[in-house]
């Protein structure tokens, strides 16, 4: 493996920032199939590749079905498995997204957000990686480049360590995050290889010494019993992502938790979010705030495991909460976050809420919309009452 | 946030939009300022009208939105005025910058515009003299950089150098860096 020498910021997109988090991890194997808009992520994971950077096994697949039961069977040789996919391909691994988690493959996989058809649509919302919430991987989320890069850093320590074992998701905005370039500080190659460590697998397919049986038949025997365990290593998975990010704090001076408190301390009114959406509500505190107006954001960074203490926590001081969702629960009482949030507060906190949908299939989210949440907000202050309306943000009426 | 200036860039598939506001965004990164650059993607055909942007600013930027109103706004192919709602948002100081061998009075006259900053420069024109081929997106920078105090024109130039060297060959380099430093020359504001 070549070494480049690094200068701290440059400019980079979301996809070319968790490419070059592949080239530092620099994994075993990577299997891919290209698909909008991962695909430059993963061309310019093709140069490193081609150009020697890594010495990673890169096998070329017919599908993203194949892309990842590829990865499955390279993890449970013994390889340190990366790969990316987005939208329609993530929903073509369906079948292996289930069988990764639960062979306890420690994949780590970029998920560029992007709406699964139809309509064709390329561009961003939630669907494809919200749809997977419950195929037992680990779901973080990215507000930019800076943090798609960290988080694919940090997601090889979570998936590895020894409790837990489970496949992460790094879920990046397609487009927003992936094609927008913007300054972007890389750790240097040898810090991430030492952050990183030697991957140890517990088992091994390749071990001849101590020959082992993959994915067996496993019927109402001991299924259940098999299952047990996957829920454990889930429910430790918080405790886990902390500690990564407090040593990954230490060597970076960026600082993460499963969840972000921005101004949330003495707020109102709160916004809950996930993604790249989470800077512009920032950005909108931050002016609402200038006007004397005491308004939070509440961002999710780590969806699966959902940190239902930690929000409750931030959560329950507030007057109104306006949850925002880039994905509908079709025939749900609204999007995914919102049915967090609302089970997060249930018995605990007598919080009014208000749940909108917004961004599907890439439409804009403007400052103005978000303002006009956190004065929708106002109306649930004064009742004191929940709304079980969903408000559609930025949809012609 | 400090003070944020956000550019909108309009031209048609091939033509550099997406390019330019990526040059613009690397260069001023590199000169440690926080810049965003990114297109506006439809149907990705060459000749159709697309979209690119940049916002710039002294402190980090967490906006991922489009950019709504634009204080700068850039145009590549002047048969988009007309067609492309090219003055949209245009915050009531903002500079439009258009690519037309007329007057900026003209050009003003067409965009039925009041307010504001007007200039042109024939880069397509340019371009086909010192590159042979007609993509203004490089002259239209040198033109930027001269109507507004983003960047110096020379850091522009050695990371134009920088980005372009191994990916063409000198003399296109060369071509593009001499058509950039023209257009800083000859852009024209109204008379």
């Amino acid at each position: 493996m070549k070494t480049i020498a690094e200068k701290t910021v440059i400019a980079l997109t979301g996809n070319d920032a968790v490419a070059e988090a592949m080239r530092q991890v620099n994994p075993d194997v990577v299997a891919a199939y290209p698909i909008t808009p991962q695909t430059e992520l993963m061309h310019k994971f093709a140069d490193f590749v081609s150009d020697g950077w890594v010495k990673t096994e890169f096998v070329l697949v017919e599908s993203e079905h194949s892309a990842m039961s590829a990865a499955v069977g390279a993890s449970a040789a013994g390889a340190r498995v990366m790969t990316a996919t987005s939208a329609n391909g993530l929903a073509l691994m369906w079948e292996i997204l289930y069988i990764a988690a639960s062979t306890r493959c420690p994949i780590v996989m970029g998920v560029v957000n992007r709406a699964l058809s139809a309509p064709i649509n390329i561009h961003c919302d939630h669907s494809d990686s919200m749809g997977a919430r419950d195929a037992g991987w680990i779901h973080l989320h990215s507000e930019n480049s800076q943090e798609a890069y960290d988080n694919a850093v940090q997601a090889v320590r979570i998936a590895e360590n020894r409790d837990i074992l489970l496949p992460v998701m790094v879920c990046l905005d397609g487009f927003i995050l992936s094609h927008t370039l913007e300054p972007v500080e890389l750790l240097k190659d040898a810090t991430v290889q030492n952050f990183i460590g030697d991957y140890k697998p517990v088992h091994e397919l390749l071990n001849t010494d101590k020959p082992m049986t993959f994915g067996p038949l496993d019927f109402h025997d001991f299924y259940f019993e098999h299952k047990i365990p996957q829920i454990e290593a889930m429910k430790k998975a918080p405790e886990v992502i902390k500690s990564v990010a407090a040593e990954f704090g230490e060597l970076s001076g960026r600082h993460y938790g499963l969840i972000e408190r921005y101004f949330t301390d003495d707020a109102e009114r709160i916004i809950v979010a996930i993604g790249s959406t989470c800077g512009t509500t920032k950005a909108v505190v931050d002016k609402l705030r200038a006007g004397g107006e005491k308004v939070g954001l509440l961002k999710i960074r780590s969806f699966r495991p959902f940190p239902y203490a930690e929000v409750r926590e931030a959560l329950s001081g507030a007057r109104a909460v306006g949850v925002l969702d880039r994905s509908h629960s079709f025939g749900a009482q609204g999007g995914p976050v919102l049915i967090e949030i609302r089970a997060a507060l249930y018995h605990h906190a007598d919080v009014p809420i208000k749940g909108y949908i917004y961004g599907l299939g890439g439409r804009d989210m403007g400052t103005a919309h978000i303002e006009h949440a956190f004065e929708q907000l106002k109306v649930l202050v004064s009742s004191g009452k929940s709304s079980d309306e969903i408000g559609f943000l930025g949809v012609r009426e | 946030m400090g003070a944020l200036t956000e550019i909108r860039w309009h031209g048609r598939g091939g033509q550099g939009a997406k390019t330019a506001s990526f040059l613009l965004a690397e260069s001023l990164i590199d000169q440690g300022k926080f810049a965003q650059g990114f297109p506006d993607y439809g149907p990705e055909r060459m000749g159709a009208p697309i979209r690119g942007y940049n916002r710039i600013s002294d402190e980090p930027v967490s906006l991922h939105c489009d950019v709504a109103a634009p204080g700068i706004v850039v145009v590549l192919d002047p048969t988009l005025i007309g067609s492309d709602d090219i003055t949209g948002g245009l915050l009531k100081d903002g500079t439009v910058l258009v690519n037309s061998p007329s007057g900026a009075r003209e050009i003003r006259k067409e965009l039925g515009l009041e307010g504001g900053r007007v200039f042109t420069v024939d880069a397509t024109g340019i371009a086909l003299d010192e590159i042979g081929r007609p993509i203004p997106n490089l002259p239209m920078i040198g033109a930027l950089l001269k109507v507004t105090d983003l960047a110096d024109i020379e850091s522009m130039t050695s990371i134009v150098r920088k980005k372009f060297e191994g990916k063409f060959t000198k003399p296109i380099i060369d071509g593009n860096v001499k058509a950039m430093k023209r257009a800083y020359e000859e852009v024209k504001a109204e008379k």
